[in-house]
């Protein structure tokens, strides 16, 4: 979910890259060959290819994507050639389940160990027993908003810290001249709402789905555009007020903006009312060509420095724990990026649904944007 | 397309090949052919046809029976996401099941009815629009001076040069709020808010107009270019006015160039995806954008493909007809 990432953090890549450098890389010494690798765009550190080559003599073809509708298409038809894929967990869930992926041999990733117990459980939900997938790094979905634009139209007592500017018509009416974004895919916004309705996020039912589309229908008039990749430029140029987006890529408008020093201020804020959390996968296709490569760049990709080193610079959280030491401060002390227990509470991870629910789902989201 | 051209095309290929056989007379008459001439004099005819013909069969043919094939499928979470038509029973029956309920389906619901006519809308109206622009230019490109006019085809073609993708990019830079035009008209204190161009109707045609422009001017100049001027200058020396000239000379002699513009614009137009997506406001729902979900967002390829053939069921059918109708005129015309 990381298609627009790219360096927040430059100094430190360098001092990771020497530690990178320096690492034994255990369990890979059964593979070489090459490794095809398929990778959201912009979402590894510089050197992090070229230092896993050097380490063990696998040549890496390295591929990328930026929407995960474009991934699953491939892996569905079958044959992709790719040896390691990254899709986002939900999408990950129902291709274990349509039997893409091959299980994980843990023996050849003891790296496995550095990674957070409670986030592995979340994602036990959607990959029962952890069995096929890893964690590479995680995010939120959450408001984008141009801090100055939308106080001068809310006046300073607006909720700012709530979904409520979103889904209240009389706050978002306010907003739509100066242009609000939202997330053009019908698993986020969807969830969000049923969250907001205190109803179960990953309901089925026909009946919460009404009730979705009775608070969201009044607020459509006020919605200028949905796409999911739009809003980083529009937000950092100062075109847009308000978008929901995906937390690294609103941090990127916001370092863009101060970068272009165009005067636009740009936040990220995961609502106080909890939000959408989501995880990048790392998987091995069933019919990978070299899966012992594969597992070794798992195991690589999980060792604490070079974790670290990728954090500092796509500024994502990672979810090792033992790379935490090796996190710039301005990464590890960042609530947008690593938010802190309370909040981390708040969140509810995305989970998939049965062909018939997410039919359904698409079919709400058509009627919402279009009206028929 | 094809057929718009088709008049004047086959009488090109009937003067070609007819050239050999009508002046027999030459050097190599009597002489034997070899076994290689005596097959290329035999087969070469065939053997020109055959090959654009075998390149539709491939990359025409081929990929619309795996689609229509899809399209009677039904959805299962697999590789490859849909089940297969075709299975062989114990005792060695072969079970074929076709599933129709995908095209039901598509009646059912009035999102696809309603994307498809507004597709259509979609497409006429920047087809006439392109029509509108394109033939004044086409005129003009065809009039001018010959060093002239290899420069305004360049200029036609230039754009070509750059990826479609970045020239619809720069029209977001143009139209938005804060893009050129806005900044312009209120630094002229035409305006005192921005105008909403961006991702409304009007944005969504200045992209498929741009973009397919050229598709529209260059079979028109083809056709224009062709025309004999001395029929004008008959028409002028009898007395026609210029427009009258131009309403029963002209326009009536570059109709195949309209058709053949109008086609190519027309075609793609009605399944364009990337132009509404970018430019286009949410609520004109294209029929490339509903192909698009079913595809992706629902992983429904049964769906999509029956939507896909239901698409070119829909314009491929008036188009025959219309072709036909055309053909027939051609050939009355001729022959009268």
């Amino acid at each position: 979910m990381a298609p627009y990432r790219t360096a927040l953090v430059g100094g430190p890549v360098v001092a990771g890259l020497a530690v990178a450098l320096s690492i034994g890389v255990s369990g890979a010494a059964a593979a070489e060959g090459t490794l095809h690798f398929y990778n959201w765009s912009d979402y590894i550190g510089e050197d992090t290819i070229p230092a896993f080559e050097a380490e063990t003599g696998i040549d890496v073809t390295y591929d990328v994507f930026d929407s995960n509708e474009v991934l699953e298409a491939k892996l569905l038809a079958g044959s992709t050639g790719y040896d390691l894929v990254v899709p986002t967990g939900i999408f990950m869930e129902r291709q274990v389940r349509a039997g893409v992926f091959q299980p994980l041999d843990k023996d050849k990733i003891p790296n496995l160990a550095n990674l957070n117990p409670q986030l592995m459980d979340y994602l036990a939900q959607l990959d029962p027993g952890n069995d096929h997938a890893v964690i590479y790094m995680w995010g939120t979905t959450g408001l984008g908003m141009n801090v100055d634009m939308v106080t001068e139209r809310l006046g300073a007592d607006a909720p700012l810290d709530s979904y409520e500017i979103l889904f209240n018509p009389e706050y978002l009416s306010k907003l739509a001249d100066c242009g609000v974004h939202v997330l053009d895919a019908p698993t986020e916004l969807i969830p969000i709402a049923l969250h907001y309705l205190d109803l179960d996020p990953n309901s089925e039912s026909r009946d919460d789905f009404a009730a979705v589309e009775q608070l969201i229908g009044p607020i459509r008039p006020h919605i200028t555009k949905f796409h999911s990749s739009e809003y980083v430029n529009a937000l950092a140029n100062g075109d847009i007020c308000l978008a929901l987006g995906w937390s690294g890529d609103v941090l990127q408008a916001a370092d863009r903006a101060a970068e272009a020093d165009n005067g636009v201020v740009v936040d990220y804020v995961i609502p106080k009312e909890g939000t959408l959390m989501w995880f990048d996968t790392l998987a091995v296709p069933a019919d990978a060509p070299n899966p012992d490569a594969a597992h070794a760049m798992i195991n690589y990709l999980l060792e604490p420095e070079v974790a670290a080193t990728i954090s500092n610079y796509v500024a994502y959280a990672s979810a090792n724990d033992a790379a935490k030491p090796f996190l710039d401060d301005e990464i590890l002390n960042d609530p947008r990026i690593y938010p802190p227990d309370d909040v981390l509470g708040r969140l509810f991870p995305d989970r998939a649904s049965s062909q018939t629910a997410d039919r359904m789902r698409t079919r709400l989201w058509n009627r919402f944007k279009t009206g028929i | 397309m094809t057929g718009a051209a088709g008049p004047e095309a086959r009488e090109q290929a009937e003067r070609t090949w007819a050239s050999p056989g009508a002046s027999p007379g030459g050097p190599d008459r009597d002489r034997p052919l070899t076994p290689i001439q005596r097959l290329v004099a035999r087969f070469g005819r065939g053997l020109v046809i055959a090959t654009p013909y075998g390149w539709l069969l491939l990359f025409f043919l081929l990929p619309f029976i795996i689609v229509l094939k899809i399209s009677f499928a039904e959805f299962r979470l697999g590789v490859p996401p849909y089940t297969p038509l075709v299975t062989w029973l114990e005792g060695g029956y072969l079970h074929l099941k076709l599933a129709l309920g995908n095209y039901l389906f598509l009646l059912d619901d009035p999102l696809y009815i309603t994307a498809y006519l507004t597709s259509l809308k979609v497409a006429l109206v920047s087809t006439v629009i392109a029509l509108l622009i394109g033939y004044p230019m086409a005129y003009a490109i065809a009039r001018s001076t010959p060093p002239w006019r290899s420069v305004f085809l360049l200029l036609v073609i230039l754009p070509f040069w750059t990826s479609f993708l970045i020239r619809v990019y720069a029209w977001i830079g143009i139209l938005k709020n804060n893009g050129l035009i806005n900044n312009a008209l209120m630094a002229l204190g035409v305006i005192d808010e921005p105008l909403p161009l961006l991702n409304t109707e009007v944005s969504l045609y200045v992209g498929i107009v741009y973009s397919y422009l050229p598709f529209m001017v260059l079979p028109l100049y083809a056709t224009l270019e062709k025309l004999d001027v001395s029929l004008l200058e008959a028409a002028a020396d009898l007395g026609s006015r210029p427009f009258k000239t131009f309403l029963t000379v002209t326009l009536p002699l570059s109709l195949p160039g309209i058709v053949a513009g109008s086609m190519l614009v027309f075609i793609p137009a009605v399944g364009e995806f990337v132009i509404p997506d970018l430019l286009g406001g949410a609520d004109t729902l294209m029929i490339g954008k509903v192909l698009w979900s079913e595809f992706f967002s629902n992983r429904d390829w049964p769906v999509a493909s029956a939507v896909a053939i239901a698409m070119l069921v829909f314009l491929v059918v008036p188009i025959v007809i219309f072709q036909h109708h055309q053909q027939q005129h051609a050939d009355r015309t001729e022959a009268g």
